[in-house]
């Protein structure tokens, strides 16, 4: 494959399901070892009453506006199911489940009652997105990347997904340490004054705006997908948080890589023509890649006393 | 117990500072749900001895504890670390919490939970130096747990991991150590090492703090007894506080007779 | 036009939907509390998720064998299959690898409909396009359906619920106490099996209307919505099915009276609507009721602290509690006890007393275990029993002052 190709029709879109799916994969290890893991089911349903709100309220497909208003969903998602819980003595996972599915039930009927046959926004867009729609049409081959004219003219995800990966990257080291004792030992994190709750709360946020900016490229299912697969899968690859979250980065980066090759060039290889969804395929092969390591990985089974209920 | 009722307005005040002691509890009630687990408690720790927490099953022991290290939020109640707010004094606790409190499938090794331990220490991003995992490695030889450093946390067993958690709380190089049953459901040579490093600490002038359900074993290790029952039933050195009466009173119809007998018969 | 939906005049299509949507309401909300009460409920949505794949693969293998793609039965068929197979990779991931369920339900959930997407995307690009409408079982639709379409719909919801009544037994025994059912010899593993069973046939007949993304709405919503309303068995799985009904047979009508109102949706937000006036107003378990009560509660603990303050003479420091006894007028304003409040903090210390002597022995072991420091003694004790422990006291003491 030549440069004069793939530079203007892969690149960009392989990069930004890399770090759509770095930047979910990060929080997702903590999420996973909190029983949270489904918070991104539930932020990746709300997503699209989230836009479509913002929509209504702007006229507009504006980038913005409906990040803002994705993010804005999310959160109130969160406190509605945290309020749910405590207020309803209900279990997490029924509380969830009362919360996105109405959220989602809402979204699609605002869509339906709202004229939007001259926008592009739709439920299965909401869902998987058009990650082989963001080529780099100026480029016309690796030199390009030297080019400032040329680099203007990158789809916009791009610099936005990786500036949101910087975000999650910052939070996630900055606080590191008090994010593990309190993931490991909430009782004796309260203890050394770390603000238990404020910290769930930037975690389950800092998911959020992951999950909104990679929403935005590539899509709901992707998202789901990469909060939970890479990190389960690195789960069963080493028993340190550090191995952990460095698995799940590289889990992350094969199943980006490898779904999208599979997707836009798997079908060629079959004798067919046309590329099939990047988006699920990208999925599909995080999934493939857990399977193997929780037939094979090297720490796959539960050490340790069961807990306590 | 004088009967006397407060005449002068200047009884209902501020409270009087207890400097003296490590950890001092007034008026605390806790509830969960509408039952409460404890009910208009006062505690006074004495500094440097050690103190067991006594009662029956869900009498409020671990509850107390929690509520005055600030994990549950009481109904009411105060409470005063060193004679100050606890929030200004959580360097100078350790805590350990009951075992089952965790889930130890976590990913995380032996040396990395004992430098936990270490947090207010470092900070979020003080770096991690040699001489802060020397020191970790130090609490843990104190344990006798020198040689499991580098496993996982699952696979230690019970008493091993009860003894991670107390080299936590060493690292932490507190003046007061609350611990949550630390000889709940460990074996024999645990109990022993855990109980020396307690006096050790004791001997150092520290204030030692411990829930316990072990009525035979109160007089050989401990000082002082808290026995409580929802409400306080009695509180002071374990010859005048740890009687077959206060026992009776705490544990009521729950203990047969001839164990308390047994039991006052240790007391001497 | 609501009214004519409401009572089924609007054409023999619409019917049909409308009582095959009630029967499956019903279903999902009695199945959906076993799921719940085994604390199972998004496992359901791992379960719907599952369907994709398995509707796309059995229109691919109807269409290549030069049959009709679009046969409801043979793609509901294909989606049972691939559920299943979800089912039993979830089940797999938690039995013998260290992930939690939820974990499992997440990855289960995500792949399989990551590789639905990948089978829809072929199906278009195969040629057979958008005209396979596989696209609808996204979010169900029910407008234009075939009359077969809604007899297969209408006859599983009535089979689904005859199967939830034979199998009622040993699922209500399962879903409150496993361990008992064991005990009573009720094979737990295949009741929960048999459960599971259910989830599947209700998300399948499910599709066509609400949707996959949307089912796991009526499974879970009614349930949690019967739940406020009483803590006896059997009358939380009657109400769920109740509410699942009634939603689903609202959501039904309503999406039929006009254009643009989708059914799923609607019915999830009729569902919801329910949940949301039991989680406010029921009784019992309810917000405001729950409130009130802990206001109440909080205000008894305070006032009897203060009184046994007030007798021990010990300083009171909570604001709260001041404020409580001054309005009682039991202290006066310079935080002095007024005689009524001498009288009642006596009497306050003397209970204590009372109760201490009760719970110290062992023959009055049934009202000792009632103490929680703020029940009157004279509610567990007769006056007798109270004379009796007065006299081990001794008379009443004065209260010096």
């Amino acid at each position: 494959m030549s440069g004069e190709e793939f530079v203007p029709l892969s690149l960009t879109p392989m990069l930004i399901g890399v770090f759509a799916a770095i930047a979910c994969a990060l929080p997702g290890n903590f999420l996973l070892l909190r029983r949270q893991a489904l918070i991104g089911d539930a932020i990746s349903h709300v997503v699209l009453p989230g836009i479509v709100v913002a929509f209504l309220l702007t006229g507009a497909i504006a980038a913005w506006p409906m990040m803002l208003g994705a993010a804005g969903a999310a959160i109130v998602a969160v406190v509605l199911i945290e309020a749910i819980r405590r207020l309803g003595r209900i279990e997490p996972g029924a509380a969830m489940g009362v919360v996105f599915t109405t959220m989602f039930a809402g979204g699609v009927l605002l869509l339906e009652q709202t004229d939007t046959s001259t926008v592009h926004l739709d439920v299965e867009h909401a869902l998987y997105g058009n990650l082989e729609s963001l080529i780099w049409l100026d480029a016309t081959g690796w030199s390009s990347l030297l080019y400032v004219q040329a680099l203007m003219h990158l789809p916009v995800e791009l610099p936005r997904i990786f500036l949101t990966l910087i975000g999650v990257s910052i939070f996630i080291g900055l606080f590191w340490r008090a994010l593990k004792i309190s993931t490991f030992d909430e009782g004796f994190a309260r203890t050394q004054g770390i603000p238990v709750n404020a910290l769930g709360m930037a975690l389950v946020i800092t998911a959020a705006i992951a999950a909104v900016a990679a929403f935005d490229a590539v899509g709901s299912i992707i998202v789901i997908a990469m909060f939970i697969c890479p990190p389960a899968a690195a789960r069963m690859m080493s028993n340190r948080l550090e191995g952990q979250v460095a698995w799940s980065v590289f889990f992350a980066t094969l199943s980006a890589v490898l779904g999208y090759v599979l997707a836009g060039y798997g079908p060629l290889w079959l004798g067919a023509y046309d590329a099939v969804s990047a988006a699920g395929m990208i999925a599909t092969v995080s999934g493939l890649i857990l399977a193997v390591a929780a037939k094979f990985g090297p720490c796959r089974s539960r050490t340790g006393a069961p807990q306590a209920a | 117990m004088t009967l006397e009722l407060a005449t002068t307005a200047g009884r209902i005040a501020e409270p009087a500072s207890h400097e003296n002691s490590p950890l001092c509890v007034r008026g605390l009630t806790v509830t969960y749900g509408q039952k409460p687990a404890v009910f208009s408690v006062d505690m006074t720790i004495e500094p440097g001895k050690m103190t067991a927490v006594i009662g029956p099953n869900g009498a409020g022991k671990s509850t107390t504890l929690k509520a005055a290290l600030g994990i549950i939020k009481p109904v009411s109640g105060q409470i005063q670390v060193f004679g100050k707010p606890i929030d200004e004094q959580r360097g100078r606790i350790a805590y350990v919490p009951q075992r089952a409190s965790v889930d130890w499938d976590f990913p995380t090794r032996v040396i990395d939970v004992v430098m936990m331990g270490l947090y207010r220490e470092l900070g979020l991003l003080g770096r991690l130096r040699n001489r802060h995992k020397a020191r970790a490695l130090d609490c843990l030889s104190r344990v006798g747990m020198r040689d499991f450093a580098d496993r996982q946390i699952g696979q230690l067993s019970g008493g091993q991991q009860q003894r991670v958690f107390l080299a936590r709380a060493l690292a932490q190089d507190a003046d007061l150590y609350l611990l949550d049953e630390p000889f709940a459901g460990v074996d024999a040579a645990t109990e022993k090492a855990i109980i020396s490093v307690l006096k050790a600490l004791r001997e150092a002038g520290k204030t030692v703090v411990v829930v316990h359900h072990d009525l035979a074993t109160v007089t050989e290790y401990f000082d002082n007894v808290f026995l409580i029952n929802t409400r306080k039933v009695a509180e002071g050195p374990v010859e005048t506080a740890f009687t077959a009466d206060t026992l009776q009173a705490a544990y009521g119809g729950r203990l047969a007779t001839a164990q308390v007998e047994q039991l006052s018969r240790a007391v001497g | 036009m609501l009214f004519e939906a409401l009572t089924l005049q609007l054409g023999y299509n619409a019917t049909l939907v409308a009582i095959g949507a009630t029967l499956l309401g019903v279903s999902a909300g009695i199945t959906g509390t076993f799921l719940f009460l085994r604390k199972r409920a998004l496992v359901s949505d791992a379960v719907s998720h599952a369907t994709l794949p398995g509707v796309c693969l059995a229109f691919l293998l109807m269409a290549s064998f030069g049959g009709d793609g679009r046969n409801l039965l043979g793609l509901l068929i294909g989606s049972a299959v691939s559920s299943a197979i979800g089912l039993w990779c979830l089940n797999w991931l938690t039995r013998n690898t260290r992930l939690a369920e939820d974990a499992a339900i997440g990855a289960v959930l995500s792949v399989f409909f990551g590789f639905g997407i990948v089978l829809l995307t072929v199906i278009q690009t195969l040629g057979m396009g958008r005209q396979a409408g596989l696209e609808g079982f996204l979010l169900g639709s029910t407008a234009g359906m075939l009359w077969s379409d809604a007899m297969v719909i209408a006859a599983g919801g009535g089979l689904t619920l005859i199967l939830i009544l034979l199998l009622r037994r040993p699922m209500t025994l399962v879903a409150f106490d496993p361990e008992y059912a064991a005990a009573r010899g009720v094979p737990v593993h295949l009741t929960d099996m048999a459960i599971m069973g259910l989830v599947m046939a209700v998300t399948v007949v499910g599709l066509k209307i609400v949707g996959l993304i949307l089912i796991v709405a009526l499974l879970i919503i009614p349930a949690v919505t019967a739940r406020f309303w009483t803590e006896r068995s059997e009358h939380v799985v009657l109400l769920a099915g109740l509410a699942g009904g009634v939603a689903a047979y609202l959501g039904a009508a309503i999406s039929a009276s006009a254009p643009n109102l989708p059914t799923g949706p609607i019915i999830v937000l009729v569902s919801f609507a329910l949940f949301l006036v039991s989680l406010l107003l029921a009784p019992g378990r309810g917000v405001l009721a729950a409130v009130l009560r802990h206001r109440r509660f909080q205000r008894r603990v305070h006032l009897r602290q203060g009184l046994l303050a007030l007798a021990q003479g010990q300083p009171i420091y909570e604001k709260l509690t001041l404020r409580l006894l001054r309005r009682a007028g039991l202290v006066r304003a310079d935080g002095v006890a007024t005689d009524q409040g001498k009288a009642r903090a006596a009497k306050a210390l003397r209970d204590e007393r009372r109760w201490e002597i009760v719970r110290g022995d062992q023959t009055h072991e049934a009202a000792a275990a009632l103490y929680d420091g703020l029940r009157d003694i004279e509610t567990v004790l007769t006056r007798d029993q109270i004379a009796e422990v007065d006299s081990m006291i001794g008379g009443p003491q004065g209260v010096a002052v």
